[in-house]
């Protein structure tokens, strides 16, 4: 049984809330001076996001006519709690001390809800903007969310456990998921970006076409609050990728003492969200935005199909495992 | 999702002038739009006719903050025409390099709009910074970045040094490696060929009935280019060639730009290496005989039109100007019906709108204080009305 105040500090302190904010702030700062770089441009400087933060922090709240706005305030809180609790069972420097058979299934539905959030948001703004882009949202998620799954759910399968941090264990006896399934990883890559609304998937904020969509009527502290989650999701999605395809925190081999063990670990969990970050990153800076019907045809015609085909080898390799 | 009427504008994201579109959807798919222009009369052309022709090209170079030269070209060369100036050949030399720099930024500004709209930001940066570099040799030349007020009626303001014009010949090869740079784009970037092709079709037909102009009616194969059909400054005794493309979508009017982007760099180059000597302007008389003249001026976006009637003194009489965005409208407004709501921008990007130059007329009714804008059936009734009137008397 594990000490209380040491889970204390674990969800509140470090890995947990703390370091979150912190990371995902960085991590935002880091993909908005990547791109900038990219586009030859300066970028932000270093605090720029938590600047950003603490300003609209301190803004004015705005009820457009009409809106319920209980709902208004308890979205964005909601779509932050939900993502941040995914990452308590995300492992950081070790195996999760929360982890438990299914924990990868509660997160990604963890992980979906700020997109059903945004498309209530949308929805309840009164603005036409907000509500097309309310509905591409939701239709975007009915394209991706399949395929994400299918790709997320193969290393548990080859795994055979539904535990993150089992399943980081299991890589450590075998290899990477990478390599074993490399197409689960790029489906699971192009799923995420289309999760987080980046371009090329930026379908339901389109700029140029629907202002902000969801997010047109957010001000003050609901859109930092939003800003903030969708932050932490990328750290989140990141770092889930980085567990189940990359190996996560751990080396293949034990390092003592257990401290020195945890600070490897916890640079390689830097290390790999952090390249998960650049591939993300550098997808936004090559392409621009395609339609949600050229979507719908490229998810469910290409992204699906290779998602299955995984799973189908998947399913042979560990046929042929258990015989052999 | 039922019919939807999705107002974009006056203030809208996408637009950088005022425009108002009432785009009626059903989803997603666009059932028919609805256009309302003229947010923006500024008086432009009553202004030209109190100002003498000293006084009027600076005031025209405000028509549009992208074509200046354009505009100021075009009326100097219609009112040079009628008091029978023939300006020097250094003079036309200079116009034409000023002239087609001009286009080369406005192309240049073009291709990262429309790549804005579609959101790739990337080629959007790069481009306005390769713009830099064409801005940067016309300040050099006239010592401003947007209004260079080079032409003056008889010839040009300043002269270009042998030293300006090493510095712009220096500065084409690094232009035409990016031009180089997004001709391969535009072959290979996926998402850049997903959101132009088969976006916006206009038939060669269609064109013509529409009465585009410019890169949108070169772009569906008609080859109408002022500069090659009725030849102005020196265009006809400099090699280039008029650009058109078959595919008559977005994704063409891109070809026709970034092909134009070419043959200006070419035309510069040309103009440059040969500039002859000699004077720079010739005087000019201050009054101008009665005359009426049409001066067709291929400007970046297409032809752009003075209409000037002169009366024997030193203002014009009448000056009307059509830019090429009011002739390419309703193409615009044909192209949109049955297209995607996600294509509107970059469709409408696709005739590179300068909105502010378009706005003509706003009507003042004296007997019950009333402005604003009227319908074209109404304005028919009320000359025929007039007509009728002068008819019976």
């Amino acid at each position: 049984m594990i000490d209380p105040v040491l889970l204390l500090i674990y969800v509140f302190v470090f890995p947990g809330f703390l370091f979150l904010f912190v990371y995902a702030l960085t991590c935002e700062f880091l993909d908005r001076r990547i791109a900038a770089r990219m586009q030859h441009r300066v970028g932000p400087p270093f605090f720029q996001p938590f600047a950003d933060v603490v300003k609209m922090m301190g803004k004015e709240v705005i009820d457009p006519d009409g809106v319920d706005r209980r709902i208004f305030d308890a979205a964005p809180v909601l779509a932050l709690a939900a993502v941040m609790t995914s990452f308590l069972y995300i492992p950081v420097v070790g195996a999760s001390p929360l982890a438990f058979q299914g924990d990868l299934v509660l997160v990604l539905y963890l992980l979906a809800i700020p997109t059903i959030l945004l498309f209530v948001l949308g929805w309840l703004s009164r603005n036409i903007f907000s509500a097309v882009g309310g509905v591409r949202a939701v239709t975007q998620m009915f394209i991706y969310e399949v395929p994400f799954f299918l790709a997320l759910l193969m290393p548990a399968l080859a795994a055979g456990t539904w535990s993150i941090s089992a399943i980081v264990v299991w890589q450590q006896h075998n290899w990477w998921c990478m390599f074993l399934q490399p197409i689960g990883f790029v489906v699971a890559l192009i799923c995420l970006q289309a999760k987080l609304e980046r371009t090329p998937f930026d379908i339901p904020e389109a700029e140029t076409e629907i202002v902000a969509g969801p997010w047109t009527e957010l001000t003050g502290r609901r859109l930092a609050l939003m800003h903030l989650a969708r932050d932490v999701s990328l750290v989140c999605g990141s770092a889930l990728i980085a567990a189940l395809f990359l190996g996560g925190p751990m080396v293949p081999w034990t390092i003592s003492p257990a401290w020195l063990g945890g600070i490897v670990g916890f640079i390689l969990f830097l290390v790999k969200t952090l390249v998960v970050l650049l591939i993300l990153s550098s997808i936004k800076v090559a392409t621009g935005r395609i339609r949600i019907d050229q979507l719908n045809a490229i998810g469910w015609k290409y992204i699906t199909s290779a998602a299955l085909v995984q799973v189908a080898i998947v399913l042979v390799a560990n046929f042929w495992w258990v015989s052999a | 999702m039922a019919e939807v009427v999705i107002p974009i504008g006056p203030q809208h994201p996408a637009l950088k002038e005022p425009v108002n579109f009432r785009v009626i959807a059903d989803g997603e798919k666009i059932i028919r739009l609805e256009l309302n222009l003229s947010y923006t009369h500024r008086g432009i052309e009553k202004g030209a006719e109190s100002r003498d022709f000293i006084r009027v090209l600076p005031l025209l170079e405000r028509v549009c903050g992208i074509c200046s030269h354009s505009h100021a070209t075009a009326f100097a060369k219609g009112i040079e025409e009628i008091m029978q100036v023939k300006i020097p050949p250094r003079a036309q030399y200079i116009r034409t390099i000023i002239a087609e720099l001009e286009r080369m930024h406005s192309h240049l500004l073009w291709l990262g709009v429309a790549a804005h709209e579609i959101g790739f930001n990337t080629l959007f940066m790069w481009t306005w910074r390769d713009r830099e570099a064409v801005q940067d040799t016309l300040e050099e030349m006239s010592g401003n970045r947007v209004h260079y007020n080079m032409n003056e009626v008889g010839g040009v303001r300043c002269d270009l040094s042998p030293s300006q014009v090493q510095t712009a010949l220096a500065r084409l090869p690094l232009l035409e490696e990016r031009i180089h740079k997004y001709v391969a784009m535009l072959e290979e970037e996926e998402t850049m060929l997903l959101r132009f092709r088969g976006i916006g079709n206009m038939t060669r037909h269609e064109a013509l009935a529409y009465g585009a102009v410019g890169p949108t009616a070169r772009a569906s194969g008609v080859a109408c280019d002022a500069r090659h059909e009725d030849p102005y400054l020196v265009y006809a005794e400099v090699p280039w060639e008029v650009v058109t493309d078959t595919n008559g979508d977005v994704y063409g009017r891109t070809c026709v730009r970034i092909g134009e982007l070419r043959e200006s760099a070419k035309i510069v180059r040309y103009c440059l290496e040969h500039l002859p000597e000699g004077d720079i302007r010739v005087p000019a008389p201050k009054a101008a005989p009665t005359g009426e003249i049409l001066s067709r001026y291929e400007a970046p976006r297409g032809e752009l039109v003075h209409f000037i009637r002169t009366n024997g003194t030193d203002k014009a009489e009448r000056l009307d100007i059509r830019t090429p965005t009011l002739a390419n409208w309703t193409s615009v407004a044909m192209c949109l019906t049955g297209q995607n709501l996600a294509d509107i921008p970059v469709i409408v990007a696709a005739i590179d709108p300068c909105l502010s130059c378009t706005s003509r007329i706003t009507v003042l009714d004296n007997n019950d204080n009333t402005s604003g804008m009227i319908t074209f059936d109404e304005l028919r009734k009320r000359s025929r009305a007039r007509w009728q009137e002068q008819e019976r008397s």
